[in-house]
């Protein structure tokens, strides 16, 4: 648990970085710091290990003052994982996973192998732990710099913008996994973001922070977009906030059947089975490839080929949030949302009218209807 | 010295066998006198670099101070050392010494230099694993300025070979001296011989210096080469 009890941050010229903060990240739990630029989110993190020293205030882990320990010792106790990474150019991989183990007093041997295991563990194989950082790409790298925040096993650790300078494809992964590896080792998280999305989607808690380093509210991220606690905040979170919260509401809502023709079938075939001039495309296995448009097709007698294929529309997990599922419907050229199973394989189809049902339903009592936090975004 | 060999600058090799002790026994002085001040510049460099990159004020004091020093010609300073010094005026103490200020001269901004362009966040990264101050110097920030350094200090290094044969005007015994005695022998028209090979063998020396530089700055920084290689 780390807790800010009262700390501020004034340099000398006046400006106040960090202004009577006041809050605890619960242990095995995602505490997520957002806001603006200048809000004094990264010196709130650079004060726990000491980077900044506070002005005032004090701030403990685990019920100890930070200022107990040497700085050095504290930091080796901490993970620490910032935007771009910042590996160690001149290291390899392995050497700069090894490097608090290293300086703890581990063994090299132990040491690296521990960094290849670790690597493994954040989806990278063992043959990178011989490369240097520039052989990597930003995600790869970004990974590495997880690796090596977690190398002395932390109980707690800092992250500092992890994900903001790769791109949505990677960090929409690196997220994933994150969520995934946090589920397992259960850490105690302070992250920083600017970005509203990421705070949602990894946050157990958020504490929303304005310009001058006031704390605007501190809540769990259905509550926080369900109700801000003043103007900040709720133009902070965002004009979408409605649709957003339905990320947080999963719902089984009934799948009709959606008559489907494999690739490589011909066009008569599609017509035989279609529901108006849309219709689903699926592979050998049963898994959605796109939607094809009848009204397009003139020759009853060509093959269906990707490349006649509409891709439009998103898949939504059967059981999946009302976000995803009305999402699939809305993007669906047919208006009819695909649902799939586990395997990935159709189960059928939504209408965006069927899933407004459900969100009326769900959202009627604001205060009962927000799920738990911790579920997919 | 009287010589058996011809007057013409292609002469250089036939002096060259006919003084070959004494030419080689000056070539190993010139090779001291050029890489002893190179290496103690390089010692005290690195610290005052570090000192001018920590506080903010020590730079432009340190940088114009020894810049200054620079434009003091190194005639003139090999013959006022013994005077501030109170060493003898043939003593090569002089121009170890005085060569090792011209060489802290180029290289304290080089290395502040260097360890400035260490990028931010790999310097936040150190801290935060827990390196202490000088950890962090000797295992990140020193080995990433190393190939700022080294470029500083292939130009120090070559600076030095052709400073050190000034030297040999005043009588210390280095390369220079068979430019003296080039010019002592041209009684009846110019004797190019030993200025000749004095000229290669200098020149011959910055070379393989700078090579020796290249190679110790390859062999330590085997991660640019894979970052040149993409």
């Amino acid at each position: 648990m780390i807790r800010f009890d009262a700390v501020s941050k004034k340099y000398p010229d006046g400006t106040v970085a960090v202004d009577e903060l006041s809050l605890t990240a619960p242990s095995g739990q995602i505490t997520v710091l957002v806001g603006p630029s200048g809000c004094g989110k990264t010196t709130s993190l650079r004060m726990v290990n000491r980077m900044i020293e506070p002005t005032s205030g004090t701030i403990t882990i685990d019920d100890r003052d930070v200022t107990s320990v040497p700085a050095t010792e504290l930091r080796r106790g901490i993970g620490y994982v910032i935007q771009h990474a910042g590996l160690f150019p001149h290291r390899t991989v392995a050497d700069n996973v090894a490097t608090v183990p290293l300086l703890t007093g581990m063994s090299r041997r132990e040491a690296r192998a521990r960094a290849v295991e670790l690597l493994e563990r954040v989806g990278l194989p063992a043959a990178f732990a011989k490369r240097y950082p520039a052989q990597l790409s930003g995600g790869q790298q970004q990974r590495v710099g997880v690796a090596r925040a977690l190398a002395a096993d932390p109980p707690v650790m800092l992250m500092d913008e992890p994900f903001s300078a790769v791109d949505p494809v990677v960090r929409d992964q690196l997220q994933r996994e994150f969520l995934r590896l946090q589920e397992e080792l259960q850490k105690t998280i302070l992250f920083v973001t600017h970005d509203i999305d990421e705070a949602i989607r990894l946050g157990d808690r958020i504490a929303v922070m304005a310009v001058g380093g006031r704390l605007a509210q501190l809540a769990a991220p259905a509550e926080l977009l369900a109700m801000p606690a003043d103007p900040f905040v709720a133009d902070f979170v965002g004009r979408d906030r409605g649709y957003r919260a339905l990320g947080f509401v999963s719902a089984e809502v009934a799948a009709d059947p959606e008559p489907s023709v494999r690739l490589g079938s011909t066009v008569r075939a599609a017509r035989g089975v279609a529901d108006g001039d849309w219709v689903l495309v699926v592979d050998d296995a049963g898994a959605p490839q796109g939607w094809l448009d009848l009204a397009r097709r003139d020759r009853d007698d060509d093959v269906v080929t990707p490349s006649m294929l509409n891709l439009g529309g998103t898949l939504a997990p059967a059981g999946g949030t009302l976000r995803q599922t009305l999402d699939s419907a809305l993007s669906s050229p047919s208006g009819r949302g695909v649902v799939v199973d586990d395997e990935g394989r159709v189960v059928g189809s939504v209408r965006a009218a069927q899933v407004l049902e459900h969100v009326s339903e769900a959202m009627r009592p604001p205060t009962e209807a927000v799920a738990p936090p911790g579920g997919p975004a | 010295m009287i010589s058996a060999t011809g007057s013409a600058p292609w002469d250089l090799f036939g002096y060259f066998a006919d003084h070959r002790a004494e030419v080689l026994r000056l070539l190993w002085y010139h090779v001291w006198l050029s890489v002893l001040p190179v290496v103690l510049g390089l010692a005290l460099s690195v610290p005052l670099g570090y000192l001018s990159r920590r506080y903010r004020w020590v730079y432009p004091p340190v940088v114009s101070v020894t810049g200054l020093l620079y434009t003091i010609p190194s005639l003139a300073l090999f013959l006022l050392l013994p005077t501030l010094l109170g060493t003898r005026i043939l003593d090569p103490v002089n121009v170890v010494i005085a060569l090792t200020v011209y060489t802290v001269a180029l290289l304290v901004r080089v290395v502040a230099d260097g360890l400035a362009a260490v990028p931010e966040d790999v310097t936040a990264a150190a801290t935060a694993m827990g390196l202490t101050r000088f950890q962090r110097l000797r295992k990140v920030e020193l080995p990433l300025a190393v190939p700022v350094i080294a470029a500083g200090l292939r130009v120090a290094t070559v600076a030095n070979v052709s400073l050190v044969a000034i030297a040999g005007t005043i009588g210390i015994p280095e390369l220079g001296q068979l430019f003296v005695t080039g010019f002592q022998l041209s009684v009846n028209g110019p004797y190019y011989p030993p200025i000749v090979l004095g000229i290669v063998l200098c020149v011959a020396l910055a070379l393989v210096l700078d090579a020796l530089i290249v190679l110790g700055t390859r062999l330590s920084t085997p991660w640019r080469q894979v970052e040149a290689a993409r």
